[in-house]
């Protein structure tokens, strides 16, 4: 650290990092201004909360079969009612949303990892390296999803793992696409050519010079695709080739609320698990669009 | 143009390729050796090693795939594990039901979208075009198989306007009301997969349309309102919109698995369905590949499509 050299980075970075805070602050007042984005924010929060504290504030054990409480509608005792098997609909909505949204973000992670590397790694080196990698996100794009995804899935027997993981190792096309972009505009600026200059390592321009100011997009992306995994979670484990019973998920909750007696006489059933993902992969998708507009350089204040 | 589309069709061989692998790839890595479960569990151990010897599953994995590439290349997709037939004519058997779900589906899916999209455009920031985008919001985040659910719930059973399942009423002659009648629910949900991306996508068309030059030309020659949106914008607004109908190929193909299944609608999505839970991988591998073929083949429509269509794209 003594060399002068990095002195002058150290002040540079410095006064990057007084920059971005202001930056922040700009991000922050423009995403407050959308409604529906703040909205969604402080539905999600009150969401999560819940779904975390489930062990605490569900009302009953979740997995407690109790027959003479079959189908019970809402009520004091069952607030949201109970499923065919009596078990109240509340605490596994709480204990299964858990489930949901830990697939939900744990995807995302894996797929936005994958993709911002190998996206990354394309546009920066350009060539060969760009030419092979992009092919292969030809292919993976192409498979129709849902189709790979049941097969994935059923040739390794389904569970919350292997959901996650075959999430994640199909759904890191788009950003890798979307990184790529970003570096092959951004790795021929300035900013970069100087840090080439002072004998940076790839690795660190890769990561340190670049990636920050590539983040954006990445960011928008990754909030949708939470919603968007949650979404397809459900479907799986609706199908029954998700998350398996008796541990509950917004999904496979629904699985066996598909018969025309519960349709006839127990509407709360089939209709509050389905709500729910509905609500929270509507808040996702409004937090998403206001990141956009907000950390969209080119949307300014009202 | 046709060196175009010819090199694009070049540009299909690596990627069919590399899908042929990957599901190959699944296949042979999958537990418990697929023929195996197609054998007696009785049979002694040499037997066994002689079926697997004779069917080549003793083979290296490039020559079997290299052996399961040829045969598909004829046609010919192997045979069914559980139901002893051949897959393409299982496919072929129930290839036409998913085809007049698409067809209908995407017959819904426009004359809802589109009309919407253009009425949110041509009156953009008024309470409708706020309605639509909302609408479309949630459309987005409605897990299609729990709109199912509700339809069914309240039009099937509560009021009972339309049957629960099937493609007509069982035992009864051709009657095309029936059909209607059982179609009309599986569509429209399948429908609503594009419904939402296909409104918004027409809005945004419509407004850059609308606020071009010969848009006002139109306007200062004293034309009626209709036939300015109608007849001038319209027709130029819906050009990029028809690059869509080949990426929508794709969403219906996966979305018809939930639906066919939800709707016990006996076409490719339940046979896929069915076959995994049977794990009769070879109708399992078969779908799939067909799926992938015609994901493939709707991009490359969409993207012909948008070169003839805009001649602003180079080839």
């Amino acid at each position: 650290m003594g060399k002068p050299e990095n002195n002058v980075i150290q002040q540079q970075s410095d006064q990057t990092l007084g920059k971005r805070r202001s930056l922040l602050s700009i991000i922050v007042a423009k995403f407050m201004q959308n409604k529906l984005a703040v909205f969604g924010l402080f539905t999600l929060a009150i969401i999560i909360t819940a779904c975390v504290l489930a062990p605490w504030i569900a009302p009953h054990d979740p997995n407690f079969q109790n027959l003479r409480n079959r189908l019970a509608p809402p009520g004091p005792e069952f607030w949201l009612g109970t499923d065919h098997l009596g078990r109240d609909l509340f605490s596994r909505l709480l204990h299964g949303g858990q489930v949901s949204l830990t697939v939900g973000f744990v995807a995302m992670l894996g797929a936005v990892s994958i993709g911002t590397t190998i996206g990354a790694i394309a546009g920066f080196f350009g060539g060969r390296v760009d030419a092979f990698l992009m092919r292969l996100v030809d292919v993976i794009i192409s498979f129709p999803n849902i189709f790979l995804l049941i097969t994935l899935v059923a040739v390794l027997e389904p569970s919350m793992e292997i959901l996650i993981l075959v999430f994640a190792l199909l759904s890191w096309t788009g950003t890798s696409r979307l990184v790529r972009g970003e570096f092959l505009t951004l790795k021929n600026r300035e900013f970069v050519l100087a840090a080439r200059t002072i004998g940076m390592s790839n690795t660190r321009i890769i990561f340190g010079q670049i990636l920050p100011s590539a983040m954006g997009p990445v960011i928008v992306a990754a909030t949708l695709a939470v919603g968007g995994f949650i979404l397809a979670e459900s479907t799986l484990s609706f199908l029954g080739l998700g998350i398996q019973p008796p541990r509950a998920s917004w999904g496979n909750m629904l699985t066996y609320s598909q018969s025309v007696t519960i349709f006839r006489t127990a509407v709360w059933y089939p209709t509050f698990p389905g709500l729910m993902i509905l609500i929270t992969v509507l808040c996702f998708n409004f937090i998403g669009d206001g990141l956009r507009d907000a950390l969209d350089p080119r949307v300014v204040e009202k | 143009m046709t060196t175009y589309i010819i090199r694009r069709l070049i540009m299909m061989i690596p990627i069919l390729i590399g899908i042929s692998i990957l599901s190959f790839a699944i296949m042979y890595a999958a537990p418990g050796k697929p023929t195996v479960l197609n054998l007696d569990p009785d049979i002694s151990v040499e037997d066994r090693e002689r079926q697997m010897e004779r069917l080549g599953l003793n083979d290296p994995a490039h020559i079997q795939y290299l052996r399961w590439m040829g045969n598909v290349l004829q046609g010919d997709l192997g045979n069914s594990f559980t139901r002893k037939q051949p897959v393409t004519q299982l496919i072929m058997d129930r290839l036409p039901n998913t085809i007049i779900l698409m067809v209908v589906s995407t017959f819904l899916a426009v004359i809802i979208a589109i009309p919407f999209g253009v009425l949110s455009a041509t009156r953009q920031y008024s309470k409708l075009d706020y309605g639509v985008t909302f609408t479309s919001f949630i459309g987005l985040a409605t897990p299609n198989f729990w709109l199912g659910l509700m339809l069914i719930m309240v039009f099937s059973v509560q009021l009972g306007w339309t049957p629960v399942g099937g493609v007509s009423t069982l035992g009864s002659e051709f009657n095309l009301l029936d059909r209607i009648h059982h179609i009309i629910l599986p569509a429209f949900v399948l429908a609503t997969a594009d419904m939402a991306g296909l409104t918004r996508y027409t809005r945004s068309s419509m407004l850059e349309v609308i606020n071009q030059d010969y848009i006002r030309t139109a306007r200062a020659k004293g034309f009626r309102e209709r036939t300015v949106v109608y007849k001038h914008g319209l027709r130029n607004g819906l050009i990029p919109i028809i690059t869509i109908f080949g990426l929508m190929l794709p969403t219906f193909i996966g979305g018809s698995v939930v639906v066919e299944t939800l709707f016990s609608w006996p076409g490719i999505g339940k046979l896929f369905i069915d076959a995994t839970f049977e794990r009769d991988y070879p109708v399992i591998m078969a779908i799939t590949m067909f799926a992938a073929v015609l994901t493939v083949i709707g991009n490359l429509i969409a993207d012909i499509l948008y070169a003839i269509m805009d001649p602003r794209i180079e080839y």
